[in-house]
């Protein structure tokens, strides 16, 4: 029908003085949006299919082509943006629930932009990192509450189990599903060179990477997919998933079309058939089961694991936050509005939750209110996107951070947020084998680690200039943060003065 | 010594390794104007089979087959590398005959060409160069 | 006239200027201390002049000094030095005390007017002991019991604030040079076994008193130079535990921190030095395989109390000093020996003027914790 049909957002330009109609382009697009006319010899492009997914501007060997946003538009409205009318379109056409995928792109304050980092003048030296030791490794766990001494009075060792990062980053979850196999092999072996830790997501764990157990956090989520005793075991945590930042209050959908061979064998479920992951986990209906449910993992394992727990960041967030330090978790990790996803409700992803960094700053306060902080360690999630963005992170209270589109943008993601179609170009979300054999876990891996490593460098320059030589001095330090255009109550959730105070 | 060698796990059938080459050996400056409208002669091809895919190019043998059947003495092994004199090929084409791996052709001109590892571009070969998803790398095994 | 109008002309300058407490203020300083490890006591004229050696390194905005050993006969109580910035503050205070305390003894502390020492509060001295029921009501230990007294004191009674409050021992401060202070309080007048002083120099006016140094709870006592860059981090983690950080000042912080590590958790001050000044995780990769096991316990366990950036303090406790640098040894810091006197100061110069002669004079390492007691005493698990 003439009404569905919509002009395209974005249109391929290509430069017919530098085509040589190599066919590149045609052969790397799985949306079909490149093709050859024979009668002239020249290439077309279809730009209605394209996802701007930039894999055939990154191939194309003589720089003909680039993408370009459409001057075509809706008669101007303030009020009915284009998106909000062609969504109508969509949506009266199909019937159905839009889906997105990646974090929300709409234009909410975000909170570290609005935040400044201090360095030293005069009074205090600024440190050199390439001259001093400057430590950015980090434990997160349990702080003991008492000391235990032997009898001739040396200290016991009676710290909970521990997780230890050189760098205070970790890649998020992500499972084996919404991913792929080369995805996870190189984020697990990234973990392992850089001694940090990936996450399985719940999607179990591929018996290929076992070996990199010491470095995998392993998930346990609502659908309990792939769960099973030599799963727990084999990794370094166990984390419990009772939220995502992206999809607040909702569970999740791989469709039937990923479940494929050996996903479908790691999830423990049929080919075909969708993996369907419930809302709420069905045995925690309050903060009572989950202390169940935690020390049941704990007891499977012989407590010799921590236990994460992972909840997106919403309204209550630092109550719910305190009822977990209370309910044995080791960790908790939030998971703020801006948190990627393979695909999510659009309306969800796009208006459910709260920014990471006003839920992180409460939680931590809270949990020092109530004098439990230390209880527990911080993990914050949710549009991490540079290292920047990490130094304010742990000096608002985070003592390490989840990185998901940081870690997949490393691997080649473009961010044109179709993961939902199962198409990707980039090798990294899909299943199709001639998709995901673009990835090669040799530059992925390597990818990841340079990105880390830089990060990793930055931190300590940030570090470095803040007469900060170890990064837990730097955690829960406010005074090193000043905002900037904001207002009092923002400052006052945030715990930081005004650029100027 | 260095070798191209090939992975298939990895060769996507992009082709660029074709492009690249070509692009090397026109000893032009913008492969745009070196290749555009021209007839390509790359000496790396990808061979293709349903799902399977690599790239071929002379594995510079130990015992090269090519330059024992050299009529006039233009393919020469120096150091381990298999190099042609395009002064002394006939074109006669006996090479391109025993080749198994198919990896010598006739050029534009009729005069025999092969991967030379780009000895005589001065560059590292610019097929691995150019391989977006290292299915072809250069490297001593 | 000029006389007449001064004390005016500073009451409006506390009206605009904020007072200590309301602002972060960082400070340059000189700090010293000395202590006969036989346990003889010696007068406050030597620890004077030693501080006033280094005039240079305070610029007359705060000195004060911490004698250990001067209340022998008052041994058994706590000795409380209280500011009261007017004389309803003082009763209010006054009524606070008596309804939790036994009060022994009050006066005020004798001072000898100088023309460089002005706008001084009320300074008097009580020494005391909880009452027994409500110490029992409380179920506290007793020096809980009083750490929060002071606490109450010093948070909710305006125009009150208690810088000292250790048995057998004293703090003596004010805004000015550390040697005019010393004067002020006679205390060369004074005699005991160890003694620190500190002279200030602060980017800011301080307001009032209470902000000079040491910095003293129960009888532990901080004199710190440097600016530490983990304040907040620390802060905010002490605070945790029951402590009001009112000064915001890093020796105030660092006095908590070593007051919960020492009397709350039991830590000896060897093993505080390496949380406060934690060894780096490379050096602790090469110790023998118990210590390493304990440095990484111990900085693991207490990562919220390493203290980064540039410091040396000395921190008086009952039997002892203990001597630290940051552990990159940012700030100068000296320590000698002679007979039985250890002497400590940000310049061996102070040293030198009480001491010519040294035994032994050495440069202690960042992080590397300098702990004397008298008569080799145990400094553990108080």
């Amino acid at each position: 029908m003439p009404i569905n049909f919509l002009c395209p957002e974005y249109e391929v330009v290509r430069d017919y003085d530098r085509c040589i109609a190599c066919r590149v382009c045609e052969r790397q697009c799985a949306n079909n949006v490149h093709s050859l006319i024979k009668e002239s010899g020249k290439m077309f492009a279809d730009s209605s299919k394209c996802v701007v997914c930039h894999r055939c501007v990154s191939l194309c060997p003589t720089r003909a082509l680039k993408i370009v946003k459409s001057d075509h538009s809706f008669r101007q409205n303030a009020n009915w943006s284009a998106k909000a009318i062609t969504e109508i379109y969509k949506q009266a056409d199909s019937g159905g629930v839009l889906l997105s995928s990646m974090g929300n792109p709409e234009a909410y304050p975000n909170y570290f932009d609005r935040l400044l980092i201090n360095a030293s003048q005069v009074t205090n030296p600024s440190i050199d990192p390439l001259r001093e030791p400057m430590e950015t490794s980090v434990f997160l766990g349990k702080k003991p509450t008492e000391l235990v001494r032997d009898e001739n009075g040396r200290l016991q060792n009676n710290l909970a189990p521990q997780l230890h990062l050189n760098v205070p980053v970790m890649f998020s979850a992500m499972s084996y599903g919404s991913i792929s196999y080369n995805a996870h092999e190189s984020l697990a072996r990234a973990a392992e060179a850089l001694g940090i830790y990936y996450n399985t997501g719940e999607g179990g764990l591929h018996e290929d990477f076992y070996k990199y157990g010491r470095n995998t956090i392993v998930q346990v989520a609502s659908g309990r997919f792939g769960v099973h005793k030599a799963f727990l075991e084999s990794g370094a945590a166990i984390e419990i998933k009772m939220g995502q930042g992206a999809k607040p209050g909702i569970g999740g959908h791989l469709p039937g079309a990923k479940i494929v061979g050996d996903v479908s064998r790691t999830r423990m479920i049929p080919e075909g058939g969708d993996a369907i992951s419930p809302a709420p986990h069905h045995d925690i209906y309050s903060i009572e089961d989950l202390r169940q449910l935690v020390y049941s993992l704990k007891e499977a394992t012989e407590y010799k694991k921590p236990v994460i727990v992972k909840i997106a960041a919403v309204h209550n967030v630092s109550a719910i936050a305190s009822g977990i330090a209370r309910s044995g978790a080791d960790i908790i990790a939030i998971d703020g509005f801006r948190g990627g996803t393979g695909a999510a409700p659009t309306r969800i992803r796009d208006n459910v939750g709260i920014p990471i960094e006003l839920a992180l700053a409460s939680v931590d306060k809270r949990l020092r209110d109530e004098g439990i902080r230390d209880e527990v360690s911080l993990v914050c999630a949710g549009s991490i996107r540079s290292s920047a963005d990490v130094v304010k992170a742990v000096a608002l209270g985070a003592d390490a951070v989840y990185i998901g589109t940081a870690a997949l943008l490393a691997l080649g993601c473009h961010l044109c947020r179709n993961c939902q179609s199962g198409k990707c170009n980039w090798g990294i979300a899909t299943q199709d084998s001639q998709l995901t054999k673009r990835l090669n876990p040799d530059i992925g891996c390597k990818r990841l680690i340079n990105l880390v490593s830089a990060w990793d460098h930055e931190i300590k320059e940030m570090m470095g200039g803040m007469g900060i030589n170890s990064i837990e001095a730097l955690r829960g330090n406010r005074l090193m943060l000043r905002g900037i255009g904001m207002t009092e109550k923002e400052l006052e959730i945030l715990g930081v003065r005004h650029a100027g105070e | 010594m260095k070798r191209v060698y090939v992975n298939e796990n990895w060769c996507l059938a992009c082709h660029l390794c074709e492009y690249y080459c070509a692009f090397a050996n026109s000893g032009g400056h913008d492969m745009a104007t070196a290749l555009k409208g021209v007839k390509l002669h790359p000496r790396i091809s990808v061979e293709e089979k349903d799902l399977v895919s690599f790239a071929v190019s002379c594995r510079h043998c130990q015992e090269p087959l090519c330059v024992k059947s050299c009529i006039t003495g233009a393919l020469t092994k120096t150091d381990g590398l298999i190099s042609i004199d395009r002064d002394k090929c006939v074109g006669c084409q006996t090479c391109v005959l025993v080749c198994p791996y198919g990896a010598i052709s006739p050029a534009e001109d009729g005069v025999m060409q092969k991967c030379e590892l780009c000895t005589k571009n001065g560059c590292e070969p610019r097929c691995v160069q150019g391989c977006p998803n290292a299915a072809i790398v250069y490297e001593e095994r | 006239m000029g006389q007449i109008n001064l004390p005016q002309d500073n009451a409006l300058m506390r009206a605009e200027l904020p007072r200590e407490g309301e602002f972060r203020n960082p400070s340059g300083c000189a700090i010293s201390g000395m202590i006969s490890t036989s346990g003889k006591r010696f007068s406050g004229e030597d620890i004077i002049r030693s501080i006033s050696v280094m005039h240079d390194r305070s610029n007359g905005l705060g000195g004060g000094f911490a004698a250990y050993g001067i209340y022998p006969e008052y041994k058994d109580f706590y000795a409380l030095h209280i500011f009261f910035d007017d004389s309803a503050a003082k009763h209010e205070c006054e009524a606070f005390l008596e309804r939790h305390f036994d009060i022994i003894n009050l006066s005020k502390i004798p001072t000898r007017k100088s023309p460089a020492i002005t706008d001084e509060p009320l300074i008097w001295r009580y020494f005391v002991t909880p009452l027994p029921t409500k110490l029992a009501s409380s179920q506290l230990d007793e020096r809980e019991f009083v750490a929060r007294c002071v606490f109450r004191v010093n948070t909710r009674i305006k125009g009150c604030y208690v810088f000292s409050s250790g048995k057998n021992m004293g703090v003596f401060k004010a805004v000015g040079f550390p040697e005019d202070v010393g004067r002020f309080y006679r205390l060369e007048e004074y005699e005991g076994y160890a003694f620190t002083a500190h002279g200030r120099y602060p980017t800011n006016t301080p307001g009032w008193w209470g902000g000079a140094h040491p910095f003293a709870l129960l009888d532990y006592s901080v004199v710190h130079n440097g600016e530490i860059s983990s304040y907040d981090a620390n802060r905010r983690s002490i605070e945790m535990h029951g402590y009001k950080c009112t000064l915001q000042t890093d020796t105030e912080v660092i006095a908590y921190i070593i007051d919960y590590l020492n009397r709350r958790k039991g830590l000896s001050m060897k093993e505080i030095c390496s949380v406060i000044a934690a060894p780096f995780w490379q050096t602790i990769a090469q110790m023998p395989p118990e210590e390493r096991a304990e440095a990484e316990y111990l900085r693991n366990a207490f990562s919220s109390y390493l203290i980064t950036g540039p410091f040396s303090i000395i921190v008086g406790f009952e039997g002892g000093l203990m001597a630290l640098n940051d552990r990159l040894k940012l700030r100068s810091m000296v320590v000698a020996e002679r007979d039985d006197m250890v002497y400590i100061s940000s310049e061996e110069a102070a040293i030198r003027v009480i001491s010519p002669e040294l035994d032994r004079l050495w440069y202690p390492e960042g992080g590397q914790g300098v702990i004397i007691t008298v008569n080799g005493g145990d400094e553990k698990c108080r």
